[in-house]
């Protein structure tokens, strides 16, 4: 007994050891005339935490990029940006709760963060009602559009609706049958109820749709069903998250779910972070659609690639919802600089309109709050990362209100003019 | 008949997954009765030793036998979730016995530490850790006890508690020197792939059965009968049963009822720890695999009644044998020509949520009619 609390104690010590020297602060040489502070809000414990974390790295690295650059200019006084970090602890009323410390006791201008729809929403009536600013970079379901959030990920139409259409028309199951599948909570059965509409506007059909209930691993049922649904091989649309995709794609690789054998799954989760969990072996041949993949050949996208693993470690990845992350610190600063000032209602107001050339290619903030963003979709490779196979010839214009589901079909959002607004008839 | 096939495959595949998990605990909380909420993380100890057996296989030196890795594993598995198992119950549920509701509250502490402890700590420490408590155990089982007493006792006891905490330190810093993968504390979820020879499907019947599947059968099915053998055959098993049955008469007929608790909460901890290895093989490995499959293991205990084990095993295959019929929509198929208002009610749930809707549902009715469970403990109990 006294040697178990001997090594319970000398795992405290180190756990805290390893505590303080992680929270050592951000300190930079440089001359600046003031500081701003701003809020970073993702979790860092729980179940998120694996995801999250690495947007806090990449936000981490924006700021600290801007820093050197020589901050934020504003009326020609050079303002450094500080930080300070909350953790949402993959708990939803915490993320509201962090929100609200956030915006009342450090009072800053403007809050990064989020990553689940469930999260998002329960930040949004912080941020309405307290008329506050939050960024969110995640690609997910849209039909929201608050004023006081900016969106930098892809909306349906910059992600699903190109790979549908890709998967029905040029891929090598053109013109077969779809299988949804996904995790059971609000964006996958969003995503797919815009799929369903979709491949029938095409002239596809979609005979079989499960969800898999969140943290359940046993897939056994949906592989028979996909089987008996789709005897000749077809295209499976994945919105399965997180650890389910590893159970999910070991299991029909045993099963004979194979490109091999005529099955291709288009996942909308599985990005370089992911393909490196799973293990590319499961997942060669399948494919991804996203606005930014580490592969991208551009200059701006290597750099983006360099810097990260140099700041963060070689073996580290960068991944679509990072560049998102990238991306709004540097189109809130550009906002800020235009507006000249830090107060948020002037610096949303700004914001429309500011362009930046992001690793994926430019991006532009359009009247929606959401991002125009180019749109790629890749086959997995052996080594881990996405063959692009398609871009779009340009940006794609986000919709906030998807224009295949008929309870938002025909309607718009804008925030440039008062009359418009969340939702509006086009 | 490809059908029938299908079907009971996919049953006893389900049902060994859920078996295997719940084996430890059906001795845990069947035999002892101790509600030990942190066995879904004594499974996760398992899988993430399984992970890190894998990549020392991966080490040059061998390589050669990297395919018989995971039998490595299985006996690694055993031994690491059984120590830590006893370390727990050395440390926190010894003192709890006779108050249930205070061991669940602990467990669940114990449960969060422990996953927590795999997230902010490197797993070479971590592996480190587990040899100190293993060789220290060791000091304290085979070391004659009155060498550590008398004047000398306390310097044999400080040696033997310095080798084993230096062993611990040297085994971390090797593993962490050795294979950088496990010098670094990560949340992330980890990937154990089996090797080449089990990975893909056995094609028989028209069918395509697949190889990990069939290999967690089999271990399943092992362990089953090696618990079974275990219990009614050896001494140690038959202690143990006596134990359960009347711990004041054992411990008056001489039966060190100390050691029996020991052993017990070390073997279904180890059961655990071999569950882990199964689980790894199906999906991805990380602090919160344990936690996923902690339910249904109850589940599979309290249906198969408490202290049965052939009640677990029945419990386990017949909950198997349901989620196959109801989330695979099997009725339909069966019966196409089902009247319109049932075949809709069968179509609702043979959706994978609704279909464990369907499947608690089923099993809170059961438990109305029967509380004890399929096979409830017959024969005086101390309790009853």
């Amino acid at each position: 007994m006294k040697l178990s609390s001997k090594i319970f104690k000398g795992i405290a010590t180190a756990a805290i050891a390893t505590t303080i020297t992680a929270c050592g602060g951000t300190d930079q040489s440089g001359n600046f005339d003031d500081s701003v502070t701003v809020g970073i809000l993702h979790s860092l414990s729980g179940t998120m935490a694996i995801s999250e974390s690495t947007l806090v790295d990449t936000e981490k690295m924006a700021i600290e990029e801007i820093n050197k650059a020589g901050g934020v200019e504003v009326n020609g006084k050079n303002y450094k940006i500080k930080y300070i970090v909350e953790d949402g602890a993959s708990d939803w009323p915490t993320f509201a709760e962090k929100s609200k410390k956030l915006i009342d006791q450090d009072k800053v201008p403007v809050v990064f963060g989020g990553w689940t729809s469930a999260s998002r929403k329960a930040m949004l009536p912080v941020y309405e009602s307290k008329d506050a600013f939050l960024f969110y970079p995640i690609q997910y379901e849209a039909q929201e559009c608050s004023n006081n959030i900016f969106y930098t990920g892809a909306t349906p139409n910059q992600q699903s609706e190109p790979a549908t259409e890709f998967m029905y028309k040029r891929s090598p199951a053109a013109g077969k049958p779809f299988a949804l599948v996904g995790s059971d909570y609000v964006f996958p059965r969003t995503s797919n109820t815009i799929t369903k509409e979709q491949v029938k506007s095409l002239g596809g059909k979609v005979v079989y749709e499960d969800y898999l209930p969140l943290g359940n691993t046993e897939v056994a049922p949906i592989i028979s069903k996909i089987k008996r649904a789709l005897p000749n091989g077809g295209t499976i649309i994945n919105t399965l998250n997180g650890d389910q995709n590893v159970a999910f794609f070991k299991q029909i690789q045993d099963a004979g779910i194979t490109p091999s054998n005529g099955y291709y799954v288009m996942s909308y989760s599985i990005a370089e972070e992911e393909i490196s969990t799973i293990g590319p072996e499961f997942l060669e041949g399948h494919y991804g659609a996203w606005n930014y993949m580490m592969s991208i050949n551009t200059p701006a996208s290597k750099k983006f690639a360099k810097n990260f693993q140099k700041r963060w470690g070689r073996d580290r990845v960068v991944a679509d919802p990072q560049e998102s992350a990238y991306n709004m610190v540097y189109l809130w600063k550009k906002a800020v600089e235009k507006a000249g000032t830090f107060e948020d209602n002037a610096v949303r107001e700004a914001l429309v309109g500011v362009t930046f050339d992001a690793p994926q290619g430019p991006v532009k903030v359009m009247p929606n709050h959401h991002l125009s963003q180019t749109v790629r979709i890749g086959e997995i490779t052996s080594d881990g990362n996405f063959k692009i196979l398609e871009e779009t010839d340009g940006p794609v214009l986000p919709q906030a209100w998807n224009q295949f589901e008929p309870s938002s079909k025909g309607y718009a959002c804008d925030w440039t003019n008062p009359r418009k607004g969340e939702r509006y008839k086009l | 008949m490809e059908l029938i096939l299908e079907s009971l495959f996919n049953s006893v595949a389900i049902g060994s997954v859920l078996l295997v998990a719940a084996l430890g605990l059906a001795i845990v909380f069947g035999l002892m009765g101790v509600i030990n909420l942190a066995h879904g993380e004594l499974m996760m100890v398992g899988a993430y030793s399984t992970y890190v057996i894998q990549l020392i296989f991966k080490l040059p030196i061998l390589k050669p036998f990297y395919d018989i890795y995971i039998l490595v594993a299985i006996a690694v598995a055993f031994i690491v979730s059984g120590v830590v198992g006893i370390l727990l119950e050395q440390t926190v549920i010894r003192r709890l016995y006779g108050s249930p509701l205070e061991t669940l509250l602990a467990t669940w502490g114990v449960s969060l530490i422990l996953q927590q402890f795999v997230r902010s700590v490197p797993l070479a420490y971590a592996t480190g850790c587990v040899v100190t408590v293993f060789i220290s155990l060791i000091f304290g089982t085979f070391v004659p006890k009155h060498l550590f007493q008398g004047s000398k006792g306390k310097l044999i006891k400080a040696g033997a508690l310095s080798t084993s905490a230096i062993a611990g330190v040297l085994t971390g810093g090797l593993l962490g020197s050795l294979v950088s993968k496990l010098s670094r504390a990560s949340a992330r979820n980890v990937d154990v792939t089996a090797p080449a020879w089990m990975r893909g499907g056995v094609d028989l019947f028209g069918m395509t059965f697949p190889k990990t599947r069939l290999l967690i059968i089999v271990i399943t099915l092992v362990s089953v009968v090696a618990v079974s053998f275990f219990l009614n055959k050896s001494v140690w098993g038959v202690r143990i049963r006596a134990v359960t049955q009347n711990r004041d008469m054992s411990e008056c007929l001489g039966i060190s009822t100390e050691n029996v608790d020991i052993l017990t909460f070390g073997i279904g901890s180890g059961l655990a720890g071999v569950a882990g290895v199964a689980v790894s093989l199906l999906g991805s490995v990380g602090p919160n695999v344990g936690g996923n499959y902690i339910v249904g293991c109850f589940m599979v205990v309290v249906l198969g009644g408490v202290g049965n084990l052939l009640g677990t095993v029945i419990a386990a295959f017949s909950i198997g044998l349901m989620t196959d019929l109801i989330g695979a929509g099997r009725l339909l198929t069966i019966w196409p020509s089902m009247p319109q208002p049932l075949a809709s009610t069968v179509d609702f749930f043979s959706t994978t949520s609704m279909a464990r809707v369907m499947i608690f549902a089923l099993i809170v009715a059961f438990l109305q009619y029967r509380p004890a469970g399929l096979f409830p403990q017959k024969g005086r109990m101390v309790e009853s």
